[in-house]
């Protein structure tokens, strides 16, 4: 059924690694595709894989079984898709980027440097009135952390779409056979 | 100076290739991108091209010679060429080819490429663009038709090597004709159409993301015979799909092994005779009641190649409540998208059924068929109850559902039937006897006016080509939408596509009007159309509009300055004596302007967003609405006296 918009205060959290031919323009047609079927996303991030010929898209997004089926097959309907995972979180390692500047000065900043060491961050910028930090994990590790640094006073985010890959031997591009993209 | 952009801003130009690749390709005969494209479409056996020449698209033009192997037909209005390339298609079986230039050209076939979308009609669209270096330049003339059309094409290029000419034509035709048909756009930047390449044929396509599913797998067909053999109340829902896949063959063979009536959506009308007597005709929005009731009150329903618009379900909730589903469409996004299927089977429509029949009757010989008698009995009285009828306008006119009818009478029996859109194309929908496949063009998804008269004309061509000319075209339009296309006229003369076309003319735009009857409260706000208030003796004078009273447009005047044939009827002795007239004509077109009932409606009715339940057979009746209204044989419910009433 259509339960448009896709995604309600309920729905669960969904990985979707999508492979693509890499060739340009499709980012935009997937893109469009979310946004013409009133799917929201949570993030996206593009990048290229083991494969010249394959980019490797992930998607999370927070949306009902029902409508996830359904952009999946759209998606699948573009003929620059090669190949659509619904990645279930057991057997999936996932992993974010994130720079923040935090406040901290002489008084402060012994007690933000503790907090990176507790998390095992690293600072990558200090000044007398700020640091940067590096941090990667798993969304919820960053969002604690963030939560105890808003205490100092954040001054500037920013975060990277969510990155998945699954656990064991295989890749998801063995199943993409045939394909010898070049020069299109 | 400042640099323009950077190829790479602009989402669809690749990237230089890092380092030169530049591979030595010297086999094949060597020619410019535009004669490569030429030769392509040569190669792919295209026989007519229909198009509009422009700045970008000129090395194109100039390399189409008069001994090229195709016939270009040139219209109009770009947008014209796509509907003349949609009506070719769908009349044909062909892939329809169109070639137009850049910018505005293009923009212009942005309509015909969703209308063709919508419709799954198999079309190639070639627009120029321009020059590499020029892109992302707002250069004159530019536009990003690939990135403006990714909501409504099955697949695009953008063209940037000369080289890849004859692959990506490969690619395009293939991709529009085959799975589920649709749209493809080639736009081909200057730099391809001048640069040079080494042309060789066949090609090798590389399409490593497109399989589409033709044959069922798995158990989907056994669990489908099942559910057959446990139905007492089925119903084959017939769509457009069956059309494209030109299963006629196949659903009169399943109709017949099951029995189960019949119904087939607004594009799939003609896909089994009208006259067989499982067939319904038309359900939902528009439909007969049998149709309607059928689908309502079923308990097993096959969709095939249909895809549950809003247009056959009504209120979505309401739809079909009882009926488990068995879902057969070739394209996967169709099944559950708005109804879910009990079982879902994605594949070519006549592959799926030529498995699946021989399973029901493999089910049949072991436990013998379902008593469908009761059904029958239920559905027999819809039927007779509620037969198609009209109103007779109260004012003189002609009532527009008997003209339909007298054209249908007088008619060829092979003749193509076009429409635009609007209450025309429903009554002629209704009251048309569709006995061939193929011999129906409407625009149904997208509802496009202005379709009617370039796809009547495309359906000529197709006809001449194809059918030795031996199909006759009608076209059935309103003076509203003939208004929005009426320049292709000049194209229908010129090119020679004798289309006759029956204006069933009510000065409105009539639907709109219905609308504003139901339900906006008689406000019939910016739908008069002054262009058929005129009565019999306003024209008296040797057909001139006495005392400077004057239609506007006079479409007898019109069609008369196009170079066709115009006549004009009030009287009903008049109509047959214009129809007569017309089907004799086939050296030009011929128009007719019949002059209509203004407040003629569109009946049966289920209003937008109601259930199928409360359709209204005519004003007052609703011969669905209660339970269990019709099912019961002895029940003589109030509706059907008001039936009786209204027929008296």
């Amino acid at each position: 059924m259509a339960l448009y918009p896709a995604s309600r205060p309920t729905s669960q959290r969904h990985t979707l690694s999508v492979l693509v031919e890499n060739r340009p323009g499709v980012l935009s047609r997937i893109a469009g595709l979310f946004a013409r079927r009133a799917f929201n996303i949570n993030s996206l991030s593009v990048s290229p894989t083991e494969r010249p010929d394959i980019s490797r898209i992930t998607v999370t997004a927070d949306v009902e079984d029902v409508p996830l089926e359904q952009i999946i097959k759209q998606l699948n309907k573009l003929l620059h898709v090669l190949k659509i995972v619904d990645l279930d979180d057991e057997n999936t390692v996932n992993r974010e980027l994130v720079l923040v500047k935090v406040a901290a000065d002489a008084k402060t900043r012994s007690d933000v440097l503790e907090i990176v060491q507790t998390f095992r961050v690293r600072v990558v910028d200090m000044h007398p009135e700020s640091l940067v930090i590096e941090a990667t994990g798993a969304g919820a590790k960053l969002d604690s952390m963030l939560a105890l640094l808003e205490d100092y006073g954040i001054i500037e985010i920013v975060r990277s779409g969510s990155v998945a890959l699954t656990r064991g031997p295989k890749a998801l591009s063995e199943k993409v056979i045939g394909s010898e993209i070049k020069g299109r | 100076m400042v640099l323009p952009t950077p190829l790479q801003a602009f989402s669809s130009v690749p990237k230089a290739a890092a380092g030169t690749d530049k591979q030595t390709i010297a086999d094949g005969e060597k020619m410019t991108g535009a004669e490569a494209l030429v030769r392509s479409l040569e190669d792919l056996g295209v026989q007519d091209v229909f198009g509009i020449p422009g700045g970008a698209i000129l090395p194109v033009y100039h390399a189409i010679k008069d001994d090229s192997k195709f016939r270009f037909l040139l219209m109009r209005h770009e947008q014209a060429a796509g509907h003349a390339a949609e009506g070719y298609a769908v009349a044909t079986g062909r892939v329809g080819v169109c070639i137009v230039t850049s910018g505005p050209g293009a923009t212009n076939m942005l309509t015909p490429i969703a209308d063709a979308n919508m419709d799954s009609v198999p079309m190639v669209v070639i627009t120029g663009q321009v020059g590499t270096d020029a892109i992302g330049t707002d250069a004159f003339q530019e536009a990003d038709i690939v990135g403006a059309t990714y909501p409504v094409v099955k697949h695009s290029y953008l063209v940037t090597d000369a080289q890849d000419i004859p692959r990506v034509l490969t690619e395009a035709y293939y991709i529009a004709n085959s799975g589920r048909p649709g749209p493809v756009l080639v736009d081909l930047t200057k730099t391809a159409q001048v640069g040079e390449m080494y042309y060789s044929w066949p090609q090798r396509m590389i399409l490593p993301g497109y399989n589409p599913t033709m044959k069922a797998h798995g158990r989907v067909l056994t669990d489908a015979a099942r559910l057959f053999e446990r139905s007492y109340r089925p119903v084959l829902y017939v769509g457009g799909g069956a059309v494209r896949s030109d299963a006629r063959k196949q659903v009169e063979k399943l109709a017949e092994v099951t029995g189960a009536p019949v119904v087939t959506t607004l594009p799939a009308r003609g896909i089994i005779p009208d006259s067989h007597p499982q067939n319904l005709g038309m359900p939902g929005m528009h439909g007969t009641i049998a149709a309607t009731g059928a689908i309502q009150r079923s308990d097993l329903l096959v969709a095939i190649g249909a895809r549950f618009d809003d247009r056959v379900t009504g209120k979505l909730d309401a739809f079909a409540p009882t009926a488990r589903v068995i879902h057969i469409d070739i394209d996967p996004a169709e099944i559950g998208k708005n109804r879910v299927a009990d079982v879902p089977i994605v594949g070519d429509v006549a592959t799926v059924l030529d498995d699946l029949i021989p399973q029901i009757e493999k089910l049949q010989a072991e436990h013998g068929k379902p008593d469908l008698k009761p059904w029958w009995a239920a559905i027999d009285r819809w039927r007779n109850k509620y037969p198609m009828t009209y109103a007779e306008p109260t004012d003189g006119t002609l009532a527009p559902q008997w003209v339909v009818q007298q054209l249908g009478k007088y008619a060829d029996p092979s003749t193509i039937w076009v429409t635009d859109v609007g209450q025309h194309q429903m009554w002629a929908s209704q009251f048309l006897n569709f006995e061939n496949a193929h011999s129906w063009l409407s625009s149904s998804g997208l509802g496009t006016m202005g379709f009617g008269l370039p796809a009547a004309i495309g359906a000529s061509i197709g006809a001449q080509r194809f059918f030795d000319d031996k199909k006759p075209v009608w076209l059935i339009d309103g003076d509203g939408s003939f208004q929005m296309t009426s320049e292709e006229m000049t194209a229908a003369f010129l090119e020679h596509a004798p289309v006759k076309i029956a204006i069933l003319n009510n000065s409105a735009l009539g639907m709109v009007r219905q609308w504003q009857t139901l339900f906006y409260d008689h406000h019939y706000s910016a739908t008069n159309l002054h262009d058929g208030d005129g009565k019999a003796e306003d024209y008296a004078n040797d057909g001139q509009p006495t005392d400077g009273f004057f239609d506007v447009p006079d479409f007898v005047k019109l069609a008369e300055a196009y170079g066709c044939v115009g006549m004009r009827a009030f009287t009903k002795e008049q109509a047959v004596e214009c129809i007569r007239k017309a089907n004799e004509i086939n050296d030009r077109p011929v128009l007719i302007d019949f002059r209509v009932w203004k407040d003629a409606m569109v009946w049966p009715m289920v209003a937008a967003g109601e259930s199928n339940n409360n359709v209204v057979y005519m004003p007052g009746i609703q011969p669905l609405k209660g339970h269990n209204a019709d099912m019961d044989p002895d029940e003589d419910t109030d509706g059907a006296d008001a039936a009786a009433d209204a027929e008296n």
